[in-house]
């Protein structure tokens, strides 16, 4: 009893001080808390509402089950972090972007054919094509290999749209320049096109990283050996050893964020340049 | 007593932090602006004309000094809507018509709908733009949008007109035909008007008195009573008169420019 | 000049039949390789030797092919389309409509929460700072992952049905409309503000009449990301649910009994429904953006 009034009394304290770091001026140090706080007190809240109201822990357990589990579980969690994540989405992630570069620069220089696959790619984006997954399990078996290709697939489309169409983003002004120059095609875009299209490229990167995890661990729903996230997940769930499946979540949540934070890293230090980047939007 | 005296600045200073280091952009500005006046400022880009213009409008805060409009703080004065503020752009909004666009700040205060229409009228009869209600903003050119704007501005009732380089975009034969529409318009409202431009002979043509500034930090080098008579032709500015001004407010920009 | 030239420098239309041609051609080509080994198989078991012209045609007609034919998918969904009553388990339009109204409702309130989540991030910086670090993360959580186990807690709750799946497709879609419309309620610029603040306008006057207008271009391109990313949900969601239906529940009985056809006509049948919902999108997307005389 005491647990909940008191998680929501630190729920209005955090809310407060929230409030008051709002009103600061900029800093970086007090930037941080404001999303700790939030999420330190969710988690006591989290905690106290299911002691507090008896919630089974079929339905959801309450965090401190799920970290117990978690740090007698590391052996298995990292195996199947090293199946889906390395092998899985990191493969897949890199092959789609691979190819859909090599497709770009096609689409760049022959413009019939970039003319022709912008809606192609543009309606393949929106497409759920997590629905291939069955069939590339059907073709390239159990392994990770099915779980790569369907995460190659799944990151083409959105980032060839993105490159695309940051290729195309150069000023004339600074065109016209290159042409005054002589410069040829390749010197054109290595020196100009490839930077001004960065902004675009990471936009679209870092909402592949997203996509490469989910599309990684849901292709393991439908086939997998004995080891993999979304194999996990699947197994564990209708046992109803929920907490397992919720130490599987933390896991991918981590790996998710620190994924999305490399290529955010990445993104500030190639495009350290680019307005947003600056601080000046 | 009349209240003559309608703006009043002393001591003004204002530093702005930015993220490449402190930028002083106005130092010990001291100005007094009476009822009536047409006043423009006049200097080099970072002077602070704009800065000034806009801490009398409340869009920023002074670091230090003292500054009334009608008598109380900036803050009051742009709460009881002293004051009509036309930018650099048009800024007008394209999903509205011209009307429903100079429309808008009387929709704001709370203006009934007849009184709305009845202002609309006025306004665009003042700058010649009758007929024009029912277009939208991108079927009009730059300088009929300008004067929108300045409709806008004129809707409500203030007795003080802001104006910031409301005709720098347009090209000069616009320009000459706008500035002849300012005056007979600041005539026929007797509305205090203060005006930020680039253009020496716009801010000699204009106004009563010209305020020369200079950057670095931004502040007052010279203040020019214009002794020009109130009915000014375009001609005027062959005049002897006018060029003498001309060269105060020239000899004024380059004492501040070497002052660096 | 390319005067009159049906290439034109801005058609679209034979580059993407161009395309689409070729497509076609290298698919129906990859059927016969994929199909082939099970076709030898077949033969060497009835010590027949098949020329070329009897693998084609036999690649191009199996029965639970690896890689179905377009005219295969083709008729297969025609099969089970027009030819079925919409009432039938075996009808597509059955499991179509079941998935089109957990997208539906979870894009509705998807979007309802986006929208309102955006305007708190932009109007009290103390949400913004707190929720939108939690907001990015929630995306690097793969909620489709864990979407069967939701199913199956809330139906051991008592919730089932189309409820539990319209949730997670809500999850889904809100993400989009929230960074979209949060960048379109903050596009206004500077001078529009301070325009704004000199008319001494309330906050509910701006965000009515200045941010929302202008954010109107930005939340439609979030609606066509959300709709996308509900419908992938309402898939997902439905596989676990072990005989509710829906498209995802088709795929996945495809997939256990080995009917490759019920797999791609369900695929085929998800993208269209994908295809025609942003299409709609996009048809008033350019009615109201031109009517705004905003640019999209």
């Amino acid at each position: 009893m005491a647990y909940f009034w008191g998680a929501i009394v630190f729920w209005i304290l955090a809310w407060l001080v929230n409030i008051w770091i709002a009103r600061q001026n900029e800093s970086r140090v007090l930037n941080v808390l404001p999303p700790i706080l939030f999420g330190v007190s969710v988690i006591f809240i989290w905690e106290a509402s299911v002691l507090h109201f008896e919630v089974s822990p079929v339905i959801l357990p309450p965090p401190s089950a799920i970290y117990f589990k978690f740090i007698s579980s590391v052996p298995i969690l990292w195996g199947d972090f090293v199946q889906t994540v390395i092998k899985g989405a990191l493969s897949g992630y890199l092959m789609g972007c691979g190819a859909a570069f090599a497709v770009s620069l096609i689409a760049d220089k022959f413009k019939f054919f970039e003319r022709g696959i912008l809606p192609i790619g543009n309606f393949l984006a929106a497409m759920p094509i997590i629905g291939i997954a069955p069939i590339l399990v059907m073709w390239y078996g159990y392994g990770w290999q099915s779980k790569a290709a369907v995460v190659a697939v799944m990151v083409f489309f959105p980032i060839l749209v993105n490159t695309v169409q940051g290729m195309k983003m150069s000023d004339k002004i600074h065109r016209d320049l290159m042409q005054t120059y002589n410069a040829s095609y390749f010197q054109t875009l290595l020196k100009l096109r490839l930077s001004t299209a960065m902004p675009f490229i990471f936009n679209g990167l870092k909402i592949c990283t997203t996509l490469a995890l989910i599309g990684a661990i849901v292709a393991e729903f439908f086939g997998s050996p004995i080891r993999g996230m979304g194999f996990r997940i699947s197994t564990e769930a209708p046992r109803f050893a929920l907490d397992m499946v919720w130490a599987e979540i933390t896991v991918a949540a981590i790996a998710g964020s620190l994924f999305y934070g490399g290529v955010v890293l990445l993104e500030k230090w190639i495009t350290f340049w680019h307005p947003s980047q600056r601080g000046r939007v | 007593m009349v209240q003559s005296e309608v703006i009043k600045v002393s001591n003004l200073d204002l530093t702005f932090e930015t993220n490449d280091g402190p930028v002083h952009a106005l130092k010990n500005v001291d100005l007094k602006i009476d009822k009536g006046d047409f006043v423009s400022f006049i200097g080099p880009s970072g002077c602070g004309k704009t800065t000034l213009l806009r801490v009398l409008a409340d869009l920023d805060e002074p670091t230090d000094g003292d500054v009334t409009v009608n008598g109380v703080s900036p803050r009051e004065a742009r709460e009881t809507r002293a004051y009509g503020y036309v930018f650099q752009a048009a800024g007008l909004y394209p999903w509205r018509t011209i009307a429903a666009n100079v429309k808008l700040p009387l929709e704001i205060m709370g203006y009934s709908k007849e009184e709305q229409l009845k202002r609309v009228a006025k306004v665009f009869d003042l700058v010649e733009l009758s007929g024009f209600e029912k277009k939208f903003p991108w079927q009009l050119s730059g300088g009929m949008q300008q004067r929108a704007s300045i409709a806008r501005a004129l809707a409500f009732d203030a007795d003080i007109l802001l104006m910031d380089e409301p005709f720098g975009a347009l090209d000069e034969i616009v320009r000459d035909h706008l500035n002849e529409q300012l005056l007979k318009l600041w005539k026929s409202t007797n509305k205090t008007i203060c005006f930020v431009t680039h253009s020496i002979p716009e801010a000699v043509y204009l106004s009563t008195r010209i305020v020369v500034m200079s950057p670095r930090p931004g502040r007052i080098i010279d203040i020019i009573d214009s002794n020009l008579p109130a009915e000014r032709p375009l001609e005027i500015r062959d005049s002897k008169e006018f060029i003498e001004i001309s060269q105060r407010v020239r000899e004024g920009l380059r004492a501040g420019h070497s002052d660096e | 000049m390319n005067k009159g030239s049906w290439i034109g420098s801005d058609n679209k239309i034979l580059p993407v039949v161009c395309i689409m041609t070729f497509i076609v051609i290298i698919w129906y080509g990859f059927s016969v390789v994929l199909n082939a080994p099970w076709e030898y198989d077949k033969a060497k078991r009835g010590s027949i030797t098949l020329s070329t012209a009897d693998l084609i045609s036999q690649t191009w007609s199996q029965k639970r092919p690896k890689l179905p034919t377009p005219h295969q998918v083709t008729k297969e969904i025609w099969d089970t389309t027009i030819n079925k009553k919409i009432t039938s388990k075996r009808s597509l339009v059955y499991h179509g409509l079941i998935t089109f109204y957990e997208t539906i409702y979870g894009f509705v309130f998807g979007t309802g929460l986006g929208i309102l989540l955006a305007i708190g991030i932009v109007y009290n910086r103390a949400t913004a700072m707190s929720v939108m670090p939690w907001i990015i993360t929630s995306q690097t959580i793969p909620i489709l992952a864990i979407a069967p186990m939701i199913i199956v807690a809330l139906g051991s709750a008592g919730f089932s049905g189309l409820m539990p799946i319209a949730i997670i497709s809500m999850y889904l879609s809100f993400f989009p409309v929230v960074v979209g419309m949060v960048k379109g309620l903050k596009s206004p610029e500077q001078l529009e503000i301070d325009q704004m603040k000199t008319w001494s306008a309330s906050k509910t006057q701006v965000l009515f009449k200045l941010r929302a207008p202008k954010s109107t271009p930005y939340l439609f391109t979030s609606l066509k990301l959300g709709m996308a990313a509900s419908l992938v949900g309402a898939i997902v969601g439905e596989l676990p649910s072990g005989g509710g239906g829906g498209l995802g529940f088709r795929m996945l009985s495809g997939s256990t009994f080995g009917n490759t056809l019920h797999i791609w006509s369900g695929l085929f049948s998800a993208a269209i429904l994908a295809g025609s919902l942003i299409a709609i999108i996009s048809v008033i997307q350019r009615v109201v953006l031109k009517r705004m005389a905003l640019e999209s």
